[in-house]
C-alpha cells in the first residue's frame, strides 16, 4: 500500500520529522508532497540519510518526492 | 539555478562570512561581543519607535532590516519568493514574545550567545547549554505531534509587506525623522544603543548575511536541533565555522577577553542566564526558527514569521517597560518570574498542539 505525506505549507523541521516517521515505520516506498524548494531539500537529506533512495518531481513549488528503499 | 549555497561547503562558506562580517561591525563601532544580535538589535527598533523608553537602547538597526531586505531581493532574484500565511498566527506572536523575553534575561539571542562565546565571555557557555536544554523540550514536542498547522498560499503583494515596513523604518532612520519635540524616533546618546557602525556598513552588511543566510537555510536553534532531533550535521557546519571565524578575528582584532565576570553587555547570573536562554530555545523550536532565521522567511514572504518577529519586538517592549529585562547587574526584578510563566506557556502549547499520529 503506498502512502503519502502531505508535508505541504508545514513548518520547518515538520515535513523531516513526518519523513523519519515513515521511515521509522519501515515503509519501503512512500511518496511526500512539500510546496517549498527548501523542504525537498531538507526531505531529500533525510531520505538519503537513511540509506533511501529520492526521486523529485512536478514544477515550482509543487512538488511530490518519491522515497524508495 | 543551482544553489551551491544550500550545500555543506557552502554554509561553512557563509557561517565563516557571517562570523567575519560580526565582528567586523564590533569593529566599526557596534556594541562589544554585538555584532550582530537579533534580539538586542529588535529591541534597539522598539526603543527606537518608542515602544519602550530606555533610552540607552534606542536605534533603528540596518542590520535587522538588511536582513530582511536581502532575503526579500534574493529570493524575488532566485524565484524562491512565496508569500504565504495562516498557521497560528496568535500563538506565533506570543511565542516570540516570550522568546525575547527570554534572549533579554541572557543578554543575547542565540548568535549573540556564538559572538559572546568568541570573544571569551564564557557566560555564553551557560547560555548555550540551556538553549540545548530548551530545543530538546521541542524536539520531544514535534517528536509528538506538535504542528502549528500549514500556512497557505497568499498574494505576491501581501509578501511585500514586510519588506515595506523595514523600508520605511531605513527612511525613518536614514532622516532622523523626529515627529515630537523630544519624542519618537529615539537615538540613544549613549550605551549600547548610542554604539554603531557606520550606517552603510551595517546595512551593507545586514543585506549581504540576509541574502546568503536565505540561500544556505542558516540557523542557529535549527543547528542544535538538527544534531538532537536526527543526528544531522549540515547547519552546525555553519555554525560552527561562524564561532571559529569569529573567535580568530577576535584575536586578530585583540577583541578577545576570556572570563566571566565583567564581560561586555552581560551579567554572570548563571541560573538565569541558563533559564533565559532554555526559554527562548524552546520558542524558537517551537515556532521552527531562530530569530535570524525568521528574519530570512518573513523577507521571503512568509508572514507568519513576520508575526514571530513583531511579537519579538512587542515583547522587548513589555521586558523594558515591565522590567523584565537584565542589565550587566544581572537580571531585572521581574525577569526570572517572566521566563517561568513563559516555559509555563511554551510547556501548555507544546501539549496542547498536537496532532494524532498515525
Amino acid at each position: 500500500m503506498e502512502k503519502t505525506v502531505d508535508a505541504r505549507g508545514l513548518s520547518c523541521p515538520q515535513p523531516v520529522v513526518l519523513t523519519q516517521q515513515a521511515i521509522n515505520q519501515g515503509l519501503d516506498k512512500f511518496t511526500v508532497k512539500v510546496n517549498s524548494i527548501v523542504s525537498k531539500e531538507n526531505v531529500v537529506r533525510c531520505a538519503t540519510k537513511n540509506n533511501y533512495k529520492t526521486e523529485v518531481k512536478g514544477e515550482g513549488n509543487d512538488l511530490s518526492i518519491l522515497v524508495t528503499k | 539555478m543551482n544553489n551551491i549555497f544550500s550545500s555543506r561547503v557552502g554554509i561553512i562558506l557563509v557561517g565563516v562570512l557571517i562570523g567575519l562580517l560580526a565582528v567586523l561591525l564590533q569593529f566599526f563601532g557596534n556594541p562589544a561581543n554585538m555584532g550582530v544580535c537579533v534580539a538586542c538589535f529588535e529591541r534597539d527598533i522598539a526603543g527606537a519607535l518608542g515602544l519602550h523608553r530606555a533610552g540607552v537602547v534606542q536605534y533603528l538597526r540596518p542590520e535587522i532590516i538588511g536582513f530582511v531586505l536581502g532575503a526579500f531581493f534574493i529570493s524575488i532574484f532566485t524565484k524562491e519568493y512565496r508569500p504565504r500565511a495562516g498557521s497560528s498566527t496568535l500563538v506565533r506572536f506570543f511565542l516570540g514574545v516570550f522568546a525575547m523575553i527570554g534572549a533579554l534575561v541572557f543578554l543575547g539571542c542565540p548568535w549573540r550567545a556564538l559572538l559572546r562565546l568568541a570573544g571569551g565571555d564564557l557566560n555564553a557557555i551557560v547560555g548555550l547549554l540551556g538553549l540545548v536544554v530548551g530545543i530538546s523540550a521541542g524536539v520531544f514536542f514535534l517528536k509528538n505531534g506538535f504542528s502549528l498547522g500549514r500556512s497557505y498560499p497568499n498574494k505576491k503583494a501581501s509578501g511585500w509587506l514586510f519588506p515595506a515596513f523595514m523600508l520605511i523604518l531605513f527612511i525613518l532612520l536614514v532622516f532622523k525623522v523626529s515627529f515630537v519635540e523630544g519624542g519618537a524616533i529615539f537615538f540613544s546618546k549613549k550605551g549600547p544603543g548610542a554604539m554603531h557602525a557606520p550606517l552603510i556598513l551595517s546595512l551593507g552588511a545586514g543585506l549581504l548575511i540576509g541574502a546568503l543566510a536565505q540561500r544556505s537555510r542558516f540557523c542557529t536553534m535549527g543547528s542544535l536541533r538538527d544534531v538532537i532531533l536526527a543526528k544531522d550535521f549540515h547547519l552546525i557546519s555553519g555554525v560552527g565555522s561562524l564561532l571559529l571565524m569569529a573567535f580568530v578575528m577576535n584575536l586578530i582584532l585583540g577583541q578577545f577577553n576570556l572570563g566571566i565576570e565583567g564581560q561586555p553587555v552581560a551579567h554572570s547570573n548563571h541560573l538565569w542566564n541558563f533559564l533565559g536562554m532554555t526559554l527562548s530555545g524552546l520558542a524558537f523550536a517551537l515556532a521552527g526558527g531562530c530569530p535570524g532565521r525568521q528574519l530570512i522567511l518573513s523577507g521571503e514572504g512568509d508572514m507568519d514569521a513576520a508575526v514571530f518577529v513583531m511579537g519579538m519586538i512587542t515583547g522587548a517592549a513589555f521586558a523594558h517597560n515591565f522590567s523584565l529585562a537584565s542589565s550587566p547587574k544581572g537580571p531585572g526584578p521581574f525577569g526570572p518570574a517572566a521566563v517561568i510563566f513563559g516555559l509555563v506557556f511554551c510547556l501548555i502549547i507544546g501539549f496542547a498542539m498536537r496532532e494524532k499520529m498515525e
